[in-house]
């Protein structure tokens, strides 16, 4: 088995509370220790030793939503070069949505995303499966089978599951089988043709608004189906103050729910999509600077669990239209961590909590064994130089799809190495 | 006069004041040209207009062509029937296929907003808005603006009371624009569906019911209610809206004795607006308007003919 030595590290791990200069062993695709004198007598024979400079050594990030693009939309995106872009975010475990063609709602599609995934992958792939068949909203999948497939959750991932009834019955299942349920809250009735954020800039712009109740009453229904049914429950993204307020009174009551926000959301709001920047229309919208504050704070008090770069690959063919007619999507696996970086820089939160929603949260909520620094737990790494200023360029990004809003927008901290299982996966070379 | 500080007319916001006033005093001074027998000049002589209209238009259309023509333009129509274009890729493929052909002036009608905006930015030639989606048509605003003018001598202080379709109408957005930054004061008349959540913020007063809308008002603007571009329902019954908000003689008696009504076209007869009403002269505005669209869209050719480039190639190859 090869042991490597990670050494000169500052070790941050938001599980244990660690924060503290110190060395790490791997062996083969586990952490075999760490510690601030581990290598005080020195490093182990044959062990590589790998000098970390100083900077952070953390548990490789767990993004939980991340629209892969295949089987169906190889042309955007594939799960090799989704990894890549993964890999190159520090990203050590990507969740990928159901909503390809075919759809991810049997287990031989399970299956299949696992084959590809070890085949063509970079780092670890496990897929969130359906959680009505064809995402048509009205039978349930078969969620036993496809949770024992490796199915790590079940959602319609980009759309909202409307019909109360088909919700009560597959989050009673759900409690069953102790499976995680994760919603897309946006009522589409009320979102109807709604492109941004229905508000001032909206209607200047003459842009259809999609409308924050759309999201809030969705949640707020499901709460009370929650606390019917006590099934897992995670909403996928938040975006505006009124549904993080729904979620920290349903947590408030002790019911089993989690959330997530996106990067973006925590990055941008509305105005960015002034002038019709297609690259900013994403679902849910883009709200006002004060909904994005809320996020910030959400992240702060611990309300919003995990943040998820909610990659969405999209060619130029479809973003390269008048803006209602541009699909919605963002990619943001190579942004993700300086976005949560740069809410330590702005003094938000500490340099744990904004690692925290990245890697101990979506490991426990999604019972995975990664993302902690702990003695047998996997060699999923990430060292990271927190304070590396660097200037976004779509073109260089690793995914097949360049369309990042923040193309041309200097961030701060990124990846320097990856390492998944083990083994590295990335290394930053200056200028790349 | 300074010449117009801008390549593309995308909307009135973004004008100021002094550009909105030289293009209206400009717009003034063609009426006696467009009155005469010979209604012909040539300060665009050998330029090429082109209509480029993704939405179907009559009296737009035909406004811009008759004044690149009454200035001397080669003018071509071009009707891009919406079913037959696979969404936006083939406007910037239009877009940039026409460029190539070097015309001087690309007038540009789109169903969605912003579009006209995208297509300036991959043209070498000047753009002009002749209405995107629900955003701006501000040659639309500009006739409306000369058209109160002329008949009160200033735009300043005046009441206007815009109503019907606010939500959905480009023209409303456009003539709130410019008739705030002329100082204007503007009152909004519609049902709570057919108004944007956010209307407030226009800094317009806002009135639901339309006879108070219409109190001491010089004049009234008439929305088309835009039933193509309502997905669902936003009022029960055409009857119903009649009822509430069409304009009758007994409701425009709440205006100002002379004032003024006006309406964009087409209309809905019987829907926003009473036959009667439309038809009387003493009160409608409305043929004067179509005549006002003539002018001022020669107006805005010639203020943007002074960016017009000089046969330089156009970037790239010959």
């Amino acid at each position: 088995m090869t042991r490597r030595a990670f050494v000169n590290a500052r070790l941050v791990d938001p599980a244990s509370g660690l924060d503290t200069q110190g060395g790490l062993l791997t062996d083969g695709a586990r952490i075999a220790d760490l510690g601030p004198r581990l290598f005080n007598e020195g490093t182990p024979a044959g062990a590589e030793v790998i000098d970390c400079k100083g900077h952070v050594l953390a548990p490789g990030l767990i993004d939980m939503r991340v629209f892969a693009g295949e089987p169906g939309a190889e042309s955007q995106e594939t799960l090799a070069t989704a990894s890549q872009a993964a890999a190159a975010g520090g990203v050590t475990t990507l969740i990928c949505m159901p909503n390809t063609h075919p759809v991810i709602d049997d287990v031989a599609l399970v299956d299949y995303i696992e084959r590809r995934a070890r085949d063509t992958a970079i780092v670890h792939v496990h897929p969130m499966a359906a959680l009505t068949k064809g995402l048509a909203g009205k039978e349930m999948t078969e969620m036993g089978l496809l949770s024992e497939a490796g199915a790590v959750g079940f959602t319609d991932g980009d759309r909202s599951v409307t019909n109360a009834q088909v919700m009560r019955r597959a989050l009673s299942y759900a409690a069953t089988f102790d499976v995680l349920i994760a919603q897309h809250a946006e009522d589409p009735m009320l979102a109807a043709g709604g492109v941004m954020n229905e508000g001032e800039l909206s209607m200047r712009l003459g842009l259809p608004g999609i409308p924050k109740i759309a999201e809030t009453l969705i949640a707020e229904r499901d709460m009370r189906l929650v606390q019917l049914t006590g099934a897992r429950y995670h909403l996928s993204q938040l975006s505006c103050a009124e549904t993080l307020e729904v979620v920290e009174r349903a947590k408030a009551q002790g019911l089993p729910v989690t959330c997530a926000v996106s990067a973006h959301h925590l990055a941008l709001n509305e105005t960015d999509v002034a002038s019709y920047r297609t690259f900013c229309k994403i679902s849910p919208p883009l709200r006002a600077e004060a909904d994005r504050e809320a996020m910030v704070d959400g992240i702060a008090r611990g309300i919003i669990d995990v943040i998820v770069s909610s990659h969405s690959p999209q060619g130029p063919e479809n973003k390269r239209q008048p803006f209602a007619e541009a699909d919605f999507g963002a990619i943001g696996l190579e942004t993700l961590l300086s976005v949560a970086l740069g809410l330590y820089h702005q003094g938000a939160v500490s340099l744990i909590e904004a690692l925290r929603p990245l890697t101990e949260r979506p490991a426990g909520i999604l019972k995975l064994a990664g993302g902690r620094l702990a003695k047998g737990a996997p060699a999923d790494l990430v060292l990271i130089d927190i304070a590396e200023r660097y200037l976004v360029d779509a073109e260089s990004m690793r995914s097949k799809s360049k369309n990042t809003p923040f193309d041309r927008r200097t961030l701060t901290g990124r990846a320097r190495l990856t390492v998944v299982g083990g083994q590295t996966v990335f290394t930053r070379h200056d200028h790349s | 006069m300074a010449p117009f500080p801008h390549r593309h007319l995308l909307g009135i916001e973004g004008l100021s004041r002094d550009d909105i006033l030289s293009l209206l005093d400009l717009a003034d001074s063609f009426v006696g040209q467009n009155r005469a027998i010979d209604k012909k000049s040539s300060v665009l002589r050998g330029r090429t207009l082109v209509n480029l209209f993704f939405e179907a238009s009559t009296r737009t259309q035909s406004s811009f062509e008759l004044a690149g023509k009454r200035l001397g333009a080669d003018v071509m129509n071009m009707s891009v029937r919406t079913s037959s274009v696979s969404k936006g890729e083939t406007l910037i493929d239009t877009a940039i296929t026409l460029n190539a052909m070097r015309p001087d002036i690309l007038v540009v009608r789109h169903q969605s907003s912003g579009a006209v905006e995208l297509l300036s930015q991959k043209v070498t030639c000047s753009v002009v808005n002749a209405g995107d989606g629900t955003h701006e048509h501000p040659t639309q605003a500009l006739l409306d603006a000369l058209t109160m003018r002329r008949r009160f001598g200033h735009i300043e202080g005046l009441e206007v009371a815009i109503c019907g379709d606010i939500l959905h109408s480009r023209v409303a957005r456009s003539n709130i624009h410019l008739l705030k930054t002329l100082g204007a004061n503007v009152r909004l008349i519609a049902p709570k569906t057919l108004l944007p959540a956010h209307a407030t913020s226009f800094g317009a007063e806002i009135f639901h019911d339309m006879r108070k809308g219409l109190k001491d008002a010089d004049v009234v603007m008439m929305l088309r209610l835009q039933t193509e571009r309502m997905t669902g329902s936003f009022i029960p019954s055409t009857r119903e809206y009649f009822h509430a908000y069409g304009l009758d003689f007994e409701k425009l008696a709440h205006a100002k004795p002379n004032a003024a009504v006006m309406h964009p076209g087409p209309m809905n007869r019987g829907v926003e607006i009473d036959s009667a009403v439309a038809d009387d002269k003493r009160v409608s505005m409305i043929h004067d308007q179509v005549e006002m669209g003539v002018v001022v869209r020669m107006a805005v050719l010639t203020a943007l003919a002074s960016h017009l480039g000089n046969g330089a190639p156009a970037g790239g190859t010959q």
